[in-house]
């Protein structure tokens, strides 16, 4: 072989392996790339069956209720809500240890035909104060906050709120 | 006072390193030996420096100083000592302080131990050390002063991160930025030789120890980290494509394909170029790792604080250094001769398809981590990419490199024919075939880590055939065979010890696909029957610990109505910063964990998820080993620092034979 064809082979090679690469990384995003969705964004356009997502917002206050699923697991059940809207969601595990009504969540999992979010990942953070951007961003886009009036109010105080009350509070703290 | 001192001396570092990074590069052009000389000199006084203003800082952190800013945001009295120490680097500015401390103490390696490399090289290379030493501690001086004072003093510290005060977490992160460190180096000798306009044998003998420290160190860190998040992080799992996770992954793709590519320059004088475009790379990965992690970009027990000018400092450090070295390498690299031809199937035509499939890897998960933030950037889209994104896009491009890591060590340099290299590797094959064929039929485990379970056997059947084949064993009689064996190069052994550390790993990995879980509630003195045990909760309790509380539960796991062992998984509160954490409790076998986990307690049961994770000990074990088989090619006499000149000469004289 000349040195030629040799370096022609390796670059083919890499081509290819180039190549390889870049459809599985097509592939896998075609079917795996995961959104998230506000409440509102699932009542302005239902998603998809079977596919799964990121759902997130607030934990409505009194919505948590506890009990066991058929096969006699432990599950969770409560209400995820971004002021203007809220979805039922079903989880079975251990929830996290910041886990409250009123607090920011985000979840991941699938909606069944029952409308009801089934969880497979409830995630909540290490810190009380902290409010997932993504949260943060459903709240803006639900209309309850204004970046420009500053810093988003705590998050006990979101739930269920009116528009005009939520801006009043946020101008007011 | 004494944070002045810290202070004082970081300053001092930054001009110590600035003239490092002017003065022997000017020499080196000059050929003046009197600037060259004061390359050494200076990289010892930066590190002596770096040194004492990590000392101060320690000083502060056990003194529980709070007139310092940075010990009342992260540390408090009631902390254990470990946990004050470690708290030193448990946040943004001090684990700042902590990367350069260790880049100083590798730039004192190379002023004290490279006393053999050409001088203009060691120059050069202490200049770009310096250089990087200058952008880091200017970066923290005007960033992330970890010295800054308050006044009036706080009556205590707000506490450290409860997920953090754990003894895994006090070794990661030097760990982890050992790793990063020595691409620094590697990259600096990349640089110098660009600068030089000349690799040769010898240049990759000095590299390769360098590439196999930073990966050894990046090895021990990410399996300490992995290990860390399975056992605190209390979700039964090891690794979990998180971007924090994937931007220590990456440097650790491009060093392992830098060092396979440093071997093929220093025995062959092949692949120069490429060599040299990978220790860049792999820098520019260490680099862009720290941005993630670093700049807030991604929200996570990583990142301390979100603040957009140290972004934007660290992305200016990135396009600098990187950008710089990357014009340096389109401009230098087309006046370097290409050396060394080899036919495709041979030792180096292996190791380029190893360096190809890593590279495309690396690419795979580059992407994977870096789309959700663009598109978040410019499309305002959330979206985030999970582990089915990566399995899929990153399994089908690790077979291929696992099959070739058992072919690759058998195969001669420069020509060879493959199908005597499979005749020696035929048992490993039936082994692999065996293993899979069995699991998979007969007993029904599912196909991936049925594959998973043949993949390890595979690996580690080969690195076995490697040494076989190399002491003759079987072939000549076995006291020639073990003489053979006392004789063959450390960093033989080295290479099949890191590639059975895979193959365990694999093993662990596909055992951990078989792993089942379980979520019950239990009243005290219930049990339930779970992966062949009986599970009973005696009671959940309170407990007390430095800093904490705790409700403990006690579990007694038994078999045929007698106990096994004891399980107390807790659920830890901290007062100071209100936060609660989950102590998962486990119990090894070494062939399986019994893990369990303390959920809440409602109407008197307590929840608890209980894991029975087969084999997964080995994953972490398999990542020890690989990184003790980086240690012993270390030892290998041909591969220290201190011995490559008569080597290269050797090499040299080699290459004028062929």
């Amino acid at each position: 072989m000349t040195p030629k064809r040799r370096r022609l082979t390796i670059l083919l090679l890499a081509a290819l392996g180039l190549g390889t690469a870049t459809a599985l990384t097509l592939t896998a995003f075609q079917d795996n790339l995961v959104f998230f969705r506000s409440p509102a964004d699932i009542a302005a356009e239902p998603p998809p069956p079977g596919r799964n997502f990121r759902l997130g917002g607030l934990v409505e206050q009194g919505s948590v209720a506890r009990g066991t699923t058929a096969e006699g697991r432990p599950n969770i059940t409560f209400n995820v809500t971004d002021g203007a809207h809220t979805v039922r969601v079903q989880y079975s595990g251990v929830v996290p240890d910041l886990f409250r009504e009123g607090q920011g969540v985000v979840t991941l999992g699938q909606i069944g035909p029952d409308g009801v979010f089934h969880a497979r990942e409830v995630l909540a953070r290490h810190d009380e104060n902290y409010m997932p951007p993504e949260v943060a961003d459903a709240l803006r886009r639900s209309g309850h906050w204004n970046p420009a009036s500053g810093d988003p109010p705590p998050a006990a105080g979101w739930n269920r709120l009116q528009p005009a009350q939520a801006s009043e509070r946020s101008s007011g703290g | 006072m004494i944070p002045e001192l810290g202070h004082f001396a970081l300053a001092l570092a930054l001009a110590l390193a600035l003239a490092q990074s002017v003065l022997p590069v000017m020499g080196a052009q000059w050929r003046d030996a009197r600037l060259m000389g004061a390359a050494a000199p200076l990289a010892l006084g930066s590190a002596l420096a770096v040194i004492i203003a990590f000392g101060a800082l320690i000083a502060a952190f056990v003194q529980n100083d709070t007139t310092v800013l940075n010990v009342v945001q992260n540390s408090h009295s009631a902390k254990p000592l470990l946990y004050k120490i470690s708290g030193v680097w448990g946040n943004h500015e001090g684990s700042m302080l902590l990367w350069l401390l260790v880049l100083a103490l590798c730039g004192a390696a190379v002023a004290s131990f490279g006393r053999n490399l050409p001088s203009s090289l060691q120059a050069r290379v202490l200049a770009v050390l310096g250089m990087i030493m200058t952008g880091f501690a200017l970066f923290i001086l005007m960033t992330s002063n970890p010295f800054t004072r308050v006044w009036p003093p706080a009556p205590d510290g707000q506490g450290l991160n409860p997920l953090l005060q754990d003894i895994g977490l006090a070794l990661h992160p030097p760990l982890l930025y050992g790793g990063y460190v020595g691409t620094a180096v590697t990259f600096a000798f990349a640089v110098a030789a660009l600068i030089e306009g000349r690799v040769d044998a010898a240049w990759g003998a000095w590299v390769r120890p360098w590439a196999l420290s930073a990966w050894a160190f990046l090895t021990a860190g990410i399996t300490l980290g992995s290990w860390w998040a399975y056992y605190e992080l209390g979700w039964g799992g090891y690794w979990f494509w998180d971007p924090v996770e994937n931007a220590s992954l990456l440097p650790w793709l491009a060093t392992t394909a830098l060092l396979h590519s440093a071997i093929v320059v220093e025995k062959r004088g092949a692949l120069k170029i490429w060599t040299v475009l990978l220790a860049l790379l792999a820098f520019a990965l260490s680099l862009l790792g720290t941005f993630m992690v670093r700049s807030g970009v991604l929200n996570s027990v990583h990142s301390f604080a979100a603040d957009p000018a140290r972004g934007v400092f660290i992305l200016g450090m990135l396009a600098v250094y990187v950008g710089g070295a990357f014009a340096l390498f389109a401009w230098r690299a087309p006046s370097m001769v290409p050396q060394g031809s080899f036919a495709p199937i041979s030792r180096e035509g292996a190791l380029v398809l190893n360096n190809l499939l890593l590279c495309c890897i690396a690419a795979v998960v580059l992407v994977g981590t870096l789309y959700p933030m663009f598109l978040d950037l410019i499309a305002g889209r959330l979206i985030s990419v999970g582990p089915p994104f990566f399995n899929s896009a990153t399994l089908p491009l690790a077979l291929p490199l696992v099959a070739a890591m058992a072919l690759g060590p058998l195969m001669p340099w420069k020509r060879a024919v493959l199908w005597p290299v499979v005749q020696r590797l035929w048992w490993a094959a039936l082994a692999m075939a065996a293993v899979f064929a069995v699991t998979w039929t007969i007993l029904r485990v599912p196909f991936w880590p049925a594959l998973g379970f043949g993949v390890g056997v595979w690996l580690i059947a080969g690195a076995k055939a490697d040494i076989i084949e190399r002491i003759q064993l079987f072939r000549v009689p076995l006291r020639t065979a073990l003489a053979r064996a006392r004789g063959l190069p450390l960093s033989a052994w080295g290479a099949a010890i890191a590639h059975a550390g895979l193959g365990v790993s694999a093993l662990g990995i596909a055992g951990m696909g078989l792993a089942t879980e379980t979520l019950v509630a239990l009243a005290p003195g219930q049990s339930t029957h779970f992966a062949g045990y009986e599970w009973r909760l005696e009671g959940v309790r309170d407990a007390q610990g430095p800093n904490w509380t705790s409700r403990r539960a006690e579990v007694t796991v038994l078999r045929d109505g007698r106990a096994v062992v004891t399980m107390r998984p807790q659920r830890r509160y901290f007062p100071i910063g209100r936060t609660t954490t989950t102590e998962a409790a486990i119990s090894t076998n070494f062939l399986r964990d019994l893990y369990a986990v303390l959920g809440e307690e409602r109407e008197g049961q307590a929840v608890l998820r209980l894991h029975n994770n087969t084999l997964a000990p080995w994953i972490w074990l398999g990542g020890l080993i690989m990184a003790l088989g980086a240690v012993v090619s270390l030892a290998d006499r041909r591969v220290r620092v201190a011995a490559p000149q008569r080597r290269a000469k050797v090499a040299q004289a080699g290459m004028g034979q062929a």
